[in-house]
């Protein structure tokens, strides 16, 4: 082989191989991108069915059941709800009243079956996502309250 | 008083490290001896001046002085003194500050091991150095100064964050930032050698070691973090895919291309443009993971601050240092003489090909952590990207780099034999398979990755193994930066047979458990002995017995807390863990279960091979200790000098 066709070759090896990498890592980037909803969404069924997302909002005061490993509990933008269960250990800092992110799939029943409950670092943060979903909620209300 | 002189000292530092920045690089231009041999001794000045005022926020740490908005913040009268002194880097202002002490401590470090360098050459990177360190002292001074009082001054603080208050992470950030900064003089050295136009193998040689000192740092700060994480989070995870580790793993897949890469221009004279372009990339990706950390656009432990003019200020130095390296290289790389010719298959080639593979999971790793705060940014909506895409992407590029780690270090430079690479490689992939198979038909939860991740870990000790057989069959004394490197490869095998058996053969139970109750993992039985109120220094905590049966025989009894934190109020899972060489017991306490009889909900694991993770870290560590004590780099520093 001349060189020339040699480095041809190595060149052209290394563009597939780059283009499959490339494919493979977007494919799978596409799959596993995990979308958020407010509850508000959620009870509009804007969030898609048989596909994991996130919601975030208030732990409903009151709401919190236990069944040894298996939790109830209702997520809340204080203009919708959540029910959601849970089957194992939740994070230190989950509390009724505070704000809280899940991460699962949506049943026929409309209850949302969490895969992941996100834990926080402190007690004093709030998690991005339930903030936006309380703020989203207030701005809807605020809206509405305004039309005569 | 003494806190004003602090922050006079970072002020004059900053001036100081601007003359470093300016002067003998100008000097370097307009061919200025004397401009030039500036470079030394501002950069001990600037040392000098920063660890004053380093060794005075200590100091206010120490002393309780909470009239210090950032003592006050981090720090309490009850904390034990070396979380005191941790609480130093545990926040923004301090870990910044700690950055740039070790900034110039890499700095001086530089300018005294550099005496056989040619006088421009260390103007240059010195200067070089210089003008980052401005950058961020002027970052520290503007934004986010440690220095800044609280008046009146509050009776106590509110406490270092409990996470954090834990030996492992009193040393944690420093290893970790000694590499990220350590990436700067790699950076520097590149730099300056676009500056020069001499894109000739010397400076490759001469930033060698630093690049390895600055990869062991790394690799021990980030082996640390997961360590921690393990112990101290109290779900046995060691590695979440959250953003900030991401963020340390970029730097540190960039630094092992790029040791791979220097050692191929220094040697062969080959791969210069790309050795530049990865060094740039590994200093860029460190502050971009500053960025990430720092910003506050990541929430989690380590993001602290939630001020955006600090993230934006980041953001626009960092895309200054990548567009100003980026323009430079793009006029200058064109000058770069290509290497002897690479044959298709030699070891060359081999190495190109791996640290392409490494940049491109860097590449995938970035996508998953900056496309959804670039989404958020833009107000396209909200989304994550969750561990199993990471899982998706890094394994399948990180199994044909471990591959090719043995053939890469069989095959001769330039141009390799394929029948004579065939015929070396029989041993090796002849035990690699039979042990692959070996493990899935024989063990009971054998699947196809299982028996991949063994027979990968095999392949590269067999293959090292023959390596150092062939070797010491040759006469000549054998350098230890031989042994450094299989030292390291070896690491990466253990790693790999950790994550293997971790993943492919951990047992996790969540259960409640009243008194005397049992939960049985194999052969291994735990019981709830007990739950009693203990009372530690700043905290009160519920304290479980569990006494472990393995076989029916004694083995230990393990006692997992979960603690209460006076300051904070913040409940931590403190998990007991009894780590072995093949297997670790886990047992994390969770909250009380209301009821007619006391019940607590408990998690139990068996983790084989777990800690394997950290051993061969330590391994890796240890072989880029044994690389960098060869006499060779400074010996041919000097005879190039």
């Amino acid at each position: 082989m001349k060189p020339r066709h040699q480095r041809f070759l190595l060149i052209t090896a290394g563009v597939a191989v780059l283009a499959i990498a490339g494919m493979f890592v977007l494919n799978a980037f596409q799959s596993n991108l995990v979308f958020f909803f407010t509850p508000t969404q959620v009870s509009k069924g804007e969030a898609p069915q048989g596909r994991a997302f996130r919601v975030g909002g208030m732990v409903k005061e009151g709401s919190l059941q236990k069944d040894g490993e298996n939790v109830q509990f209702v997520v809340t933008d204080f203009a919708h709800d959540v029910p959601v269960s849970y089957k194992g250990m939740l994070p230190d800092l989950f509390k009724e009243g505070k704000g809280v992110v899940a991460q699962g799939k949506l049943s026929a029943d409309k209850q949302f079956s969490a895969s992941e409950v996100l834990a926080k670092h402190d007690e004093n943060y709030m998690p991005p996502e339930a903030k936006h979903a309380l703020d989203q909620a207030e701005a809807a209300k605020a809206a509405q309250s305004a039309k005569p | 008083m003494i806190v004003e002189i602090g922050h006079f000292a970072l002020i004059l530092a900053a001036c100081v490290a601007l003359l470093q920045g300016v002067l003998p690089l100008a000097g370097t231009v307009n061919q200025n001896q004397r401009w030039q041999a500036l470079a030394k001794p501002t950069a001990l000045l600037q040392f000098a001046l920063i660890a004053l005022s380093f060794v005075v926020l200590a100091h206010a740490a120490l002393t309780d002085d909470f009239s210090v908005k950032y003592i006050a913040a981090h720090s309490n009268s009850l904390l034990p003194s070396q979380y005191k002194l941790a609480s130093v880097w545990g926040g923004h202002e301090g870990s910044l500050l700690l950055w740039v002490l070790m900034l110039s401590g890499w700095t001086v470090a530089v300018a005294l091991f550099s005496r056989t360098l040619p006088l421009a050459m260390v103007a240059r990177v010195i200067g070089i150095l210089g003008l980052v360190s401005t950058g961020f002292l002027m970052f520290i001074l503007t934004t986010s100064s440690p220095f800044e009082r609280l008046l009146p001054a509050p009776a106590d603080g509110r406490d270092l964050n409990p996470l954090l208050q834990d030996p492992g992470l009193v040393i944690h950030p420093p290893m970790l930032y000694m590499g990220y900064v350590g990436f700067s003089v790699a950076f520097a050295f590149s730099v300056s050698a676009l500056l020069s136009g001499r894109m000739d193998a010397a400076w490759a040689r001469w930033s060698r070691p630093w690049t390895v000192v600055a990869w062991i740092f790394m690799t021990a700060g980030i082996a640390l973090g997961s360590w921690w994480a393990y112990y101290e989070l109290g779900w046995g995870g060691w590695w979440f895919w959250d953003p900030v580790e991401n963020a340390s793993l970029m730097p540190w897949l960039f630094g092992t291309a790029l040791i791979h890469a220097l050692m191929v221009t220094d040697k062969r004279g080959g791969f210069k443009a790309w050795s530049v372009l990865l060094a740039i990339g590994a200093f860029s990706l460190s502050l971009l993971g500053t960025f990430l950390v720092r910003s506050g656009v990541l929430t989690s432990v380590h993001a602290f601050a939630a001020d955006p003019k600090r993230g934006v200020f980041i953001l626009i130095f960092l895309a200054v240092v990548v567009g100003v390296s980026l323009t430079l290289f793009a006029w200058r790389a064109p000058k770069a003489t290509l290497g002897g010719k690479i044959g298709l298959v030699s070891r060359e080639s081999m190495l190109l090909v791996n640290s392409v593979l490494l940049v491109v999971a860097t590449g995938a790793v970035l996508l998953g952590t900056v496309y959804p705060l670039i989404v958020d940014a833009l107000n396209l909506g909200k989304l994550s990207v969750g561990a199993p895409y990471f899982n998706a992407v890094f394994v399948p590029l990180m199994v044909p780099v471990v591959f090719l780690m043995v053939p890469g270090g069989i095959a001769h430079w330039r141009e390799a034999r394929w029948k004579s690479l065939g015929r070396e490689l029989q041993i090796p992939a002849l035990v690699a398979v039979l042990s692959a198979l070996g493990i899935w038909i024989l063990s009971e939860r054998g699947t196809w990755l299982v028996a991949m991740g063994l027979g990968l870990a095999v392949w590269v000790v067999v293959g090292l193994l023959m390596q150092i057989v062939a070797r010491m069959k040759k006469p000549g004394r054998i350098p230890p930066s031989f042994w450094g490197m299989h030292l390291a490869h070896l690491g990466i095998a253990v790693v790999v047979v950790g994550i293997t058996f971790v993943k492919g053969y951990e047992v996790e139970r969540d259960v409640r458990m009243g008194l005397q109750d049992t939960v049985s993992i194999g052969e291994y039985t735990f019981e709830l002995m007990g739950v009693s109120d203990v009372d530690g220094p700043n905290y009160k905590a519920l304290r479980a017995e569990v006494k472990v049966m393995q076989k029916g025989q004694f083995l230990e009894t393990l006692h997992p807390e979960k603690r209460k934190y006076f300051s904070s109020a913040m409940p931590m899972t403190e998990a007991a863990i009894d780590s072995g060489l093949f297997r670790d017991l886990y047992v994390s306490l969770g909250e009380a279960i209301e009821g007619d009889k006391p019940q607590w909900s408990v998690r139990v694991f068996y983790k084989p091979f777990v800690s394997w993770l950290w051993y061969g870290a330590i391994l890796m560590v240890l072989g880029g200790l044994l690389a960098v004590s060869d006499r060779r780099y400074r010996k041919s520093a000097a005879s190039l000098g």
